[in-house]
């Protein structure tokens, strides 16, 4: 009985870093310009179909893949923020809304119609493998995708802490009027802001890939997840997004087999999303970008 | 060195500023007073540029500068010191100063420039490590108007730069916008503290419901009656 205890605990760990590296994207953007991205979670399919389509194609190993999409990734970020976000970013709330919900339908349907409602995987010869812990199974993709966005997550920590570009994000997160006063471009920074935040999504879709289904709409679950953990974190807290996404990748995990259905796992998930709400709306780290 | 020719601006569509045109001299200080909600910071922001100018031109050595970006103007010089100073508050001291000199131009120069100014703001030097939102009042204001000169501009903004601080730190205050000039900066000042703020002043221009009304030299104004009457409380 332990060991299922242990499983799921390993499982949310494993699953975990992925939240968190998403997550983080959600959180920077929210943090930096206020947006709400919710074609956020979408992004996932643009680092899964171009692994799939490396790996299928090309023969690339997705995780070459994923360092070969960075700049189509950022790309997609910076041309969002340009020609969408960026027109509506001083409009009412429900009209960034709509855009955002906007271009998550686009992307899904995009999909949908190159490339076909099915469900694909890709199969990599070391897709299976595993390791023994105390009687569990800890999956080696799934262990590589967890670590490596920490990593991730990490580095764009020190990025924002360290450089000259991530002291001027910093500074547009603290104070907009402040940022225009000391002569920062802040529609630049808004576009690296989304840029990071799509790299960081697409990223996390491509590493998935060896152990997960790609389908069109799989990145919505992910949006809300996401939401959940920046909520939990504190709206545009980084370190509370790495952390929070741990967190809730353990208790969905948990959910799962405490529940009586699996498929109402995210109702414990939830469940933590509105007591936060309701008891700590400022989420367990607070909501500086730090 | 700078001037407003019949510039109207405000927010959504509201008008605030309405025609208002005026000059600065290079190396002076100019003062505008004028009661609250008359359009002092709106004026100073369309002049920084995060207020779009809607008619009119503003004039920088002769050529406008009234359709550039914010972030222009700053790099041709024109800086802003915000009410409500406006510093990044998780950031440190050290960390907003260097965001003061953002710019290409600036950064390259940014260790001669925190060198010049720490050496006008000494109590900032203390507090480098210290995140600004931890500073009191007087020292953010210091940080604020140290963020500013980190880019060396030929123009300094400062909008109510006093607002708020005990008297002894608003004499400093004072003190170190006169010091600002001797570096040859041009300074406009926006006060509600008329009589300190006329008494540094080379040019002072009294504005009344979105345009200017009375003008003169410090010294002028600070003997003018309806001045003395209606902002001195003499
Ligand atoms: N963001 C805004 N949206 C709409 N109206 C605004 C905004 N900011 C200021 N106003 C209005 O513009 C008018 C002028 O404001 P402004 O801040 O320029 O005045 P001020 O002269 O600087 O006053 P104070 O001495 O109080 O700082 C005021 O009536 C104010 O209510
Ligand atoms: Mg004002």
């Amino acid at each position: 009985m332990a060991t299922v205890y242990l499983q799921a605990l390993i499982s949310g760990i494993l699953i975990g870093g992925v939240f968190s590296l998403i997550s983080v994207g959600l959180t920077l953007t929210f943090g930096v310009m206020k947006i709400k991205n919710f074609a956020h979670g979408d992004f996932l399919i643009v680092g899964m179909y171009f692994a799939f389509f490396c790996y299928t194609l090309l023969g690339i190993d997705p995780y070459l893949a994923a360092i070969l999409g960075l700049p189509i990734f950022f790309g997609l970020g910076w041309i969002i923020q340009k020609f969408l976000i960026r027109p509506v970013l001083y409009a009412p709330e429900t009209i960034k809304i709509l855009v955002t919900v906007g271009i998550s339908l686009c992307l899904q349907n995009i999909a949908v119609f190159f490339f076909s409602p099915d469900f694909q995987t890709v199969q990599v010869a070391y897709g299976s493998n595993t390791v023994e812990f105390f009687g569990a199974r800890i999956s080696l993709t799934r262990l590589a995708a967890t670590a490596l966005a920490v990593v991730v997550v990490i580095g764009l920590y020190q990025f924002l802490m360290k450089t000259r570009t991530g002291r001027a994000i910093r500074a547009c997160a603290e104070d907009g009027d402040g940022a225009l006063a000391v002569g920062i471009d802040i529609d630049r920074i808004y576009k690296i802001a989304l840029g990071i935040s799509t790299v960081c999504v697409c990223l996390a879709g491509a590493m998935m890939t060896p152990f997960f289904y790609i389908s069109p709409t799989v990145g919505l679950s992910f949006t809300l997840t996401a939401f959940v953990v920046v909520v939990l974190g504190g709206l545009g807290n980084l370190k509370g997004a790495l952390i929070g996404g741990f967190i809730i990748g353990v208790v969905e995990s948990f959910g799962e087999i405490l529940m009586p259905e699996a498929a109402l796992k995210q109702v414990a998930t939830f469940t933590i999303f509105t007591l936060i709400l309701l008891f700590r709306p400022t989420g367990l780290f607070g909501t500086k970008l730090t | 060195m700078l001037e407003l020719r019949q510039v109207t601006s405000g927010y959504e569509d509201i008008e605030i500023v309405k025609g208002l045109s005026l000059k600065l001299d290079e190396g002076s200080i100019t003062t505008i007073i004028g009661s609250n909600g008359v359009g002092k910071t709106t004026t100073i922001r369309t002049i920084a540029g995060l207020n779009k100018t809607w008619t009119g031109e503003i004039l920088f050595r002769n050529s406008p500068i009234q359709k550039l970006k914010p972030f222009e103007r700053v790099e041709m010089g024109i800086v802003m010191v915000p009410e409500g100073r406006r510093l990044f508050p998780s950031l440190t001291v050290e960390e907003n100063l260097l965001l003061g000199a953002f710019n290409p131009t600036a950064a390259k120069q940014a260790d001669q420039n925190m060198e010049m100014v720490l050496e006008l703001f000494p109590r900032v030097r203390e507090r480098l490590d210290q995140y600004a939102g931890t500073l009191s009042g007087g020292e953010q204001q210091m940080v604020a108007i140290s963020r500013g000169l980190m880019s060396r501009p030929k123009i300094l903004m400062l909008d109510e730069p006093s607002l708020g601080l005990a008297p002894i730190i608003v004499q400093q205050i004072f003190d170190l916008i006169a010091e600002v000039k001797k570096l040859g900066t041009t300074v406009l000042l926006v006060e509600q503290n008329v009589q300190k703020s006329l008494s540094i002043s080379d040019y002072a221009w009294v504005m009344e419901n979105g345009n200017v009304t009375i003008n003169g030299t410090g010294p002028e104004l600070m003997v003018n009656p309806e001045v003395k009457k209606a902002y001195l409380g003499l």
